[in-house]
This record gives structure tokens, sequence and C-alpha cells, in this order.
């Protein structure tokens, strides 16, 4: 069971790296953001398979720990669209 | 016993991968924006939920499995608020705000 929930936890950081790697290549800043996000939940859940799998029940407080940055990373990327959408304003507006 | 309980985990476990899968290729291969974080947001939900599902029979004692469950509940709840937020500033600011 335990080779199992690691074959089952590299597989998910596998997949996310490389979708990071591929998103991060690409222009829009909200790709960016959405590629954090897949890194966040994806983070999650090969902390929860590693926690099982070594059977170390500490490694669940990282998991939450982790959930709980994804959310305030998300929340810090919404707050700033509006000051760069004001920059922009004022730069066109000025010139 | 144990063995249902593993055939369990891992029937469950390999479904929450393949959506991670499908996730993945969904935010890689979607048109739009929007489209994307639709894709994403099955990756929060169902991913993640089938896996933490699997873990709970591998868990000692009741308040291991809360405690799985209750991250699971944190990152559904967070992903949909996040989800509403960034699909809101796609709309006001377009892809690249």
């Amino acid at each position: 069971m335990a080779s199992f929930l690691f074959g089952t936890a590299g597989f998910v950081l596998t997949m996310v790296a490389l979708g990071l790697v591929v998103i991060l290549q690409r222009p829009a800043a909200v790709d960016h953001m959405m590629a954090a996000q897949l890194l966040g939940t994806g983070g999650v859940a090969v902390l929860l398979l590693l926690a099982a799998a070594t059977e170390t029940p500490p490694i669940v407080d990282v998991a939450l720990l982790l959930a709980l940055f994804a959310a305030f990373a998300a929340v810090a990327f919404v707050r700033s669209a509006p000051d760069q959408e004001s920059d922009v304003l004022e730069t066109t507006s000025g010139g | 016993m144990t063995l249902a309980l593993d055939i369990f985990t891992v029937s469950a476990v390999s479904a929450g991968v393949f959506f991670f899968l499908a996730g993945t290729v969904g935010l890689l291969r979607f048109p739009d924006s929007l489209t994307r974080l639709h894709a994403l947001t099955k990756v929060d939900n169902l991913g993640l939920g089938l896996i933490v599902l699997g873990l709970l029979p591998q868990t000692n004692g009741l308040f291991g499995g809360l405690k799985l469950v209750s991250i699971w509940l944190l990152v559904q709840l967070s992903g949909a608020i996040v989800t509403q937020l960034i699909a809101g500033a796609v709309r006001q600011h377009g892809p690249h705000g």
C-alpha cells in the first residue's frame, strides 16, 4: 500500500510540475495564478498521500497550511488587479 | 476486511489522480481563461475529494479522518471563493490584468 501511495504522489507531483512549467510560458497573468492554484491543490494532495504512505501524521498539518496559503495568494492577486488597471488608466489619460 | 479497505483506497485514489490528470490537461488545452477555471475547480472538488476519501481508511482514529475531511472542506470553500474572484477579475480587466 505504501509503494502505491508513493507512486501516486510522484505522479501527481510530476503532472502539476509539468503543468506549471508549460503555463508559465504563457503571457496572461491569470494563467499564472491558475497554475499556482493547481500547485496549491496538487501540493495538498501530494502531502496527504505522503502522510499516509510514511505514516507521519504531522505532514497533514503542512498540507493544511499549504491550502491556507494558496487561498491567501489568490486573494492577494485579485486585490492587486485594480491597482494595475488604475496605473494603465493614468498612463493612458496622462499621455 | 483490510483487503477490502485497501481495494477501496486504491480505487478512490486512482479516480482522484485521474481527475488531477484531466484538470491539468484541461488547464493546458482549453481555449480561454473561464473554461480553464472550470477545469481547475474539477481538480479542487473531485480530485482532492476522491484522494481524501480514499485515504480515510488509512488514517488512525476518528481525529485523523476528521482532519483530512476538514482540509478538503477548506480547499473546497477557498477554491469556490477564489474561482469567483478570479473570474470577476477576468471579466473586469481581461486575462492580462
